[in-house]
């Protein structure tokens, strides 16, 4: 037991070792300095106060969209549709945020849950089918994903404005945004999502290890069989597991409309935070504490990549390279165990 | 503006849409039967683009007019090595394929933007200057009425494609490598105790996957957007696995899949040019191929199954 819980500690280390590793033979080959390549990617993400804020921000998103995937692993499904819920979060986020003049404290609230709603909503219908058709999650989330794209984009330009690429600002009292965080940090973009993230995270470690229910989610993940004979409804569960999912990341989505951008513009593609909300699950275990870790991780080498093409030449995509190695190395524990209990029977 | 002058804008430009659908969901089908997702076809026509791309401006000097095709045969063997990277982690490290799946797509993208970057210095490459010829087919653009819509002004990889379709159909289900393949798919322990070599056809699977991505991607950037960036190839590759759903794990079902995308893009591009279509919302073109998919796979559209091995490792011994 216990050497199973480090290597479950030891695989995403390596996994990220051998993942900046094979960053540094790849800038090697194409010419760049790895020391000076990675040292800009240091600096730009903790250098100062400000590259501090910006990856705190960068991490809140990712901390939402991690924990989305992440308990949908843990209940047996996989939420591809991350990206998709994320989006229409925000745009329900947004929506509430033009459209009423409230109260702080009832306005800001009921935008996050209605961004909780929407992408509820949106990973209601994979979970529904799944549920009760057998359609298989990743297919179904898929498609839902560039459905959210498509019919936000037609909102965006027909409803949330007059043909126009974005909407417009949403008020004051419906904003995450704070004036005290961006003068600590050199007025970053740093904003209050930070604190519902790291809740958020709580509120998945309660919910999955503390109560009742979390405890039938996670049965139904393990063994649909199992649960069912013991009495268990496999197709609530399953149901209620996607819901869930899906308003972690219309959450993410909410940090994004409330507190980065404060509108919401026409996208040509996804925004790709909920995509990358895998590789944080995967590294992180899926587990709530781990995916604070891997947020952190993804967040300083998304903001420190910024640095890189002016203070060392090195293109901003070599992270998008590093990111993917990492997945691949997480993905293959096999062979990391494999080469770990090798290492382990020599050291004997 | 008459009916036949509105088929002739839309079916024409409906295949031109098509065709790198069609290879890339057919790549999918050879994967998929085999028992293995192929989640990474959106990165392996990436690939396929970026490499296409990259050929066609380094090389249009010295090859002239064959440069295209050159261009996809680079790109049909580097999206087969690319897929390599799938096959070995999914097969071999018995990774979840999904998840296998998702890192080539990060990976394409992300090494295929360094290296332009590297190359060009920037984030975009310059336009191709050779393209492929548009093409009447003798003797059937003679036929009337189909043969002007089908058969007239249309680029020969379209062509190729549909062919391709039907070769496809005969290798999965007339053939002995047909056969075992599918069999790897359904039952690999059965295959394995029949002497099958359950990896190694699954390696091939995945390889000629990534060989045909490879071509469905080199066809879109150098027929359509004839530049490589990093939009040209968005949600295509997801588009296709939703044309091998649609097609229902059928090479020719496939083919049929594609061509109806292919005809949904190209109402929503040049709807706006048609009477009563003027009206529609392209919002609803742009996502019928996908509400499509999933009404097909809940069983509105008759029954979709998967082979049923999909997704899962074949470990040796194993119940």
């Amino acid at each position: 037991m216990n050497s199973g819980r480090l290597t479950n500690f030891l695989i995403p280390l390596l996994a990220v070792l051998l993942g900046v590793i094979a960053g540094s033979i790849v800038m090697v080959i194409s010419g760049y300095d790895p020391i000076a390549g990675y040292s800009a990617l240091l600096y730009g993400a903790f250098g100062d106060s400000y590259y501090i804020g910006e990856t705190i921000r960068q991490m809140t998103p990712y901390i939402l969209s991690g924990l989305a995937v992440a308990f949908a692993f843990r209940t047996g499904l996989f939420n591809i549709g991350v990206e998709g819920q994320l989006i229409v979060g925000w745009l329900a986020a947004v929506w509430v945020g033009v459209a009423f003049e409230l109260p702080k404290f009832i306005h800001l609230p009921l935008a996050i849950l209605a961004a909780a709603l929407a992408g509820a909503l949106w990973a209601l219908i994979p979970g529904f089918l799944k549920a009760r058709f057998k359609v298989h999650e990743v297919i179904v989330t898929i498609m839902m994903n560039y459905i959210a794209l498509h019919v936000t984009n037609a909102i965006i330009r027909f409803v949330l404005s007059d043909k126009s690429y974005k909407s417009e600002e949403i008020h004051e009292s419906a904003s995450l945004r704070s004036e005290f965080l961006q003068s600590i940090t050199d007025y970053s973009t740093l904003h209050y999502g930070i604190i519902i993230a790291l809740i958020a995270a709580v509120i998945m470690w309660f919910l999955l290890e503390k109560t009742t229910k979390g405890y039938e989610l996670r049965a139904v993940g393990f063994n649909q069989h199992a649960s069912h004979y013991a009495g268990m409804n496999v197709s609530n569960n399953i149901v209620l597991a996607m819901v869930i999912s899906g308003a972690f990341a219309g959450v993410a989505g909410a940090m994004e409309g409330l507190g980065t951008f404060a509108n919401i513009s026409v996208k040509a593609g996804f925004t790709g935070v909920g995509f990358d909300g895998i590789a944080v699950a995967l590294l992180g275990g899926n587990n709530a504490f781990g995916i604070i870790l891997s947020a952190l991780l993804f967040g300083a080498l998304k903001v420190g990549a910024l640095e890189m093409p002016s203070s060392a030449g090195v293109p901003t995509e070599l992270v998008d390279i590093v990111i993917a190695l990492i997945i691949f190395f997480v993905a293959s524990s096999y062979l990391i165990r494999l080469l770990l209990t090798r290492v382990k029977k020599e050291g004997k | 503006m008459g009916v036949f002058e509105i088929l002739q804008i839309i079916i024409p430009s409906a295949i031109f849409f098509a065709a790198p659908l069609i290879f890339t969901a057919l790549g999918g089908v050879f994967s998929e039967r085999s028992g293995v997702v192929n989640i990474g076809l959106e990165g392996l026509m990436v690939i396929g683009a970026f490499t296409g791309v990259v050929f066609n401006l380094t090389f249009a000097d010295q090859f002239g007019e064959l440069t295209p095709w050159l261009a996809l045969l680079a790109a049909m063997i580097i999206g087969a090595l690319f897929s390599l990277l799938h096959a070995v982690a999914s097969i071999s490290f018995r990774a979840d394929q999904v998840v296998s799946g998702v890192a080539i797509n990060f990976l394409a993208i992300g090494l295929s933007l360094f290296l332009v970057k590297k190359i060009y210095g920037k984030g975009q490459t310059d336009q191709i200057q050779v393209g492929f010829d548009k093409i009447d087919i003798p003797v059937l653009s003679d036929i009337p009425i189909i043969g002007p819509l089908l058969f007239e002004n249309g680029y020969i990889p379209s062509y190729i494609a549909i062919a391709l379709a039907f070769v496809v159909w005969y290798i999965i289900f007339k053939t002995p490598f047909g056969l075992r393949l599918r069999s790897v798919g359904e039952h690999p322990m059965a295959a394995d105790t029949m002497g099958i070599n359950v990896a190694i056809m699954r390696y091939i699977a995945v390889m000629i996957s990534g060989a045909l991505a490879g071509i469905g991607g080199a066809v879109y950037a150098t027929i359509i957007s004839r530049d490589f960036s990093h939009a040209t190839i968005s949600g295509h590759g997801f588009m296709a696995l939703a044309a091998m759903i649609f097609g229902k794990w059928h090479p020719l079902g496939a083919m049929g899949a594609a061509l109806f995308f292919g005809f949904a893009q190209s109402l929503s591009i040049v709807g706006q040019t048609i009477p009563f279509l003027k009206e529609v919302p392209t919002v609803y073109l742009l996502i019928a191929p996908y509400v499509l998919t999933i009404l097909a796979l809940t069983g509105f559209i008759g029954r979709a199954d998967a082979p049923k091995a999909l997704g899962t490792p074949y470990i040796k011994g194993k119940r």
